[in-house]
């Protein structure tokens, strides 16, 4: 039967759990950090020296480390983009503004275990020679950003923030910085704009990326709450034993977030691709089946932006024929079916639900949340809403899936950040596979 | 109308100001608003005008924020402002009739997305996107406070709740 992994969620639901420093002492916090800050010098095989800091960056690309916040780009790929030393300051900011529709994955952490996040950013930033840092925290999270605040008061009176950690001569701050509800915030570069003070506008790719020219102009890195929690465990556990968590290239842990019509929504830790999409669904230790006899109709498998899948289809995998529900819940094998894991968000949607309401609920947001610095996603995101409206109410056309789709594409591969694929590609996918729902509609 | 801000809001203000480096302080101009919001309910231009000295800014630069961000209002809401999650999951779970229930409850508009104010100020509501508690839906804010699985004897405790 398959089974929870609990690496990042071990102590999170323990009933005499809490989230103070004192509590996560006791479970062994703040082990890692001494440990990585105790980590020496070492020779490489050229002769010369390899630093510490080095070491661990070195360690968490070995690791396979891939980023949890939608893109699954390898982590320690992402750091070595940095160079040192560097002239300039660098900077790390830990990207806490869970959005994505059906994630709810870094609230568990921080909500119920800050401390982790924290050791787990502190660690970064000394391996990444980060002297400042930011926890960009979503708006609602109103109470997230005090219980952060509080633990990291209770970090800067030990003495794991603040000059000279635990002896180490590493400086480090680190701030919370509230967003206010705008789901672009949660793209880096967007996110990089919001954090210095302006409208969230991400910025264009070359020559902005924030390894080189991020937040103020200077190397920053954005790291997701769940990888950066990672990166603890990492120092803990050792990158071999990590990468022995989950499948190859897909390794470590993955928080699960799992929602709509199942009887048992809920978050979930598995290691990726230990588990299949089926089993997350109707396993009774996952979502125990669907509610009311009703059957599968779609998964949306990775967040909302992710490509749908209908019930029944099957993919060739290499060789491999699969159903659906066999399909491993992690990176590659997603990828390989066309759609992506993103932020590890499941939303099933059950035989009884209109499934063009669905997509219409999808487009609204989208709709909503287009920054509008771009002209094909602010105008073609509201196009597509005011479409879907108009086949939810009674009022569709018979051209609308192909005028749907028509938009779509103009949108995709045309903007400055990847909103214009997430608000592209839910379109793209429902009108393809659920074609005769559209027929259906228009005819009615 | 002049905005006067509170010794609190001052030092608050200020202690923000440090925590960006030397020459950034546009920065905290996001936090420097939630500040204001949280202490006055809204911002005004008069509350604008005095933080963009503080921060040394223009008004204008924190205008275009007041604009863009959802959570930034410029106009004084109900005591109590109830924000419905209206996407995808929370949307299955029965959002769209807790809304609904809610707005007749409070002789408002169900179908209004947007802000919207009871004749005695007491209470907004609005629509939110996704509040990421999706496996516990439907869900909505009151202020602060979060509710999760929201039905209808947890309506009646969460308005019963508002003094």
């Amino acid at each position: 039967m398959p089974q929870e992994h609990k690496l990042l969620l071990k102590y999170a639901d323990a009933p005499d759990y809490s989230k103070d420093l004192d509590c996560y002492e006791r479970h062994g916090g703040y082990q890692a950090l001494r440990q990585a800050l105790g980590m020496k010098a070492s020779t490489g095989a050229d002769g010369n020296e390899v630093t510490a800091q080095a070491q661990l960056r070195k360690s968490v690309l070995d690791s396979g480390l891939r980023g949890r916040g939608g893109a699954g780009f390898s982590c320690g790929l992402k750091w070595s983009f940095v160079r040192h030393p560097n002239p300039k300051p660098v900077y790390l900011i830990c990207n806490a503004d869970e959005s994505e529709p059906g994630t709810f994955k870094d609230k568990q952490v921080i909500y119920k275990d800050p401390h982790q996040l924290i050791e787990g950013m502190i660690i970064a930033c000394w391996a990444n020679h980060v002297n400042l840092a930011y926890i960009y925290i979503r708006g609602e999270f109103t109470e997230g950003a005090k219980i952060l605040n509080t633990a990291l008061a209770e970090a800067r009176a030990k003495g794991y923030l603040g000059k000279d950690i635990l002896g180490s001569g590493h400086d480090l701050e680190i701030h919370i910085h509230r967003g206010a509800g705008a789901y672009i915030c949660g793209e880096e570069t967007g996110l990089i704009e919001s954090l210095e003070g302006k409208r969230a506008y991400p910025r264009i790719k070359p020559p902005y990326f924030p390894a080189a020219l991020g937040l103020y102009m200077c190397p920053t890195i954005v790291n997701n709450v769940e990888t950066l929690c990672n990166v603890k465990h990492i120092v803990e556990m050792g990158a071999e034993a990590f990468a022995k968590l989950g499948t190859p290239n897909n390794t470590g842990t993955r928080l699960v977030s799992l929602s709509g019509d199942v009887k048992q929504p809920g978050y979930f830790e598995i290691e990726t691709g230990k588990v299949t999409l089926g089993e997350l669904i109707n396993d009774p230790n996952f979502g125990g089946g669907l509610r009311n006899g009703n059957q599968l109709q779609a998964i949306i498998p990775g967040g909302s932006s992710s490509k749908v899948l209908r019930a029944g289809e099957t993919f060739k995998v290499g060789e491999e024929e699969m159903d659906l529900l066999d399909v491993p819940y992690d990176f590659d094998t997603l990828m390989k079916i066309g759609t992506m894991s993103g932020s590890g968000a499941i939303i099933v949607i059950d035989d009884s639900r209109d499934i063009i309401e669905c997509l219409a609920n999808l487009a609204e947001f989208y709709a909503h949340e287009s920054c509008g610095q771009c002209t094909p996603c602010r105008e073609g995101s509201l196009w597509m809403n005011k479409a879907l409206h108009r086949l939810t109410h009674g009022e569709g056309r018979a051209e609308d899936p192909e005028y749907l789709k028509h938009i779509a594409h103009n949108i995709q591969g045309r903007t400055i950040c990847a909103f214009g694929e997430a608000c592209a590609w839910p379109v793209l996918s429902f009108v393809d596979k659920f074609k005769d729902k559209f027929e259906e509609k228009v005819s009615a | 109308m002049s905005f006067t801000p509170s010794e609190n809001l001052k030092q608050e203000v200020a202690e923000l100001l440090t925590h960006y480096p030397e020459g950034e302080q546009r920065s905290a101009s996001l936090m420097v608003l939630h500040a204001i919001q949280s202490e006055a309910g809204y911002i005004s231009k008069e509350a604008m005008q005095w933080a963009a000295g503080e921060i040394g800014i223009q008004p204008l630069n924190l205008y275009e924020l007041v604009t863009f961000y959802p959570m930034l209002r410029e106009e004084q809401p109900g005591k109590y402002v109830l924000k419905v999650c209206r996407t995808l999951s929370c949307a299955l779970a029965g959002g769209m009739d807790l809304h609904r229930s809610l707005c007749n409850k409070l002789k408002l508009d169900p179908k209004k997305h947007g802000l919207q104010t009871t004749e005695d100020k007491k209470f907004s509501i609005e629509f939110a996107e996704c509040l990421a508690s999706c496996g516990t839906g439907p869900v909505m804010m009151c202020n602060d406070d979060f509710f999760e699985a929201v039905d209808d004897t947890k309506t009646a405790e969460i308005l019963g709740g508002c003094e």
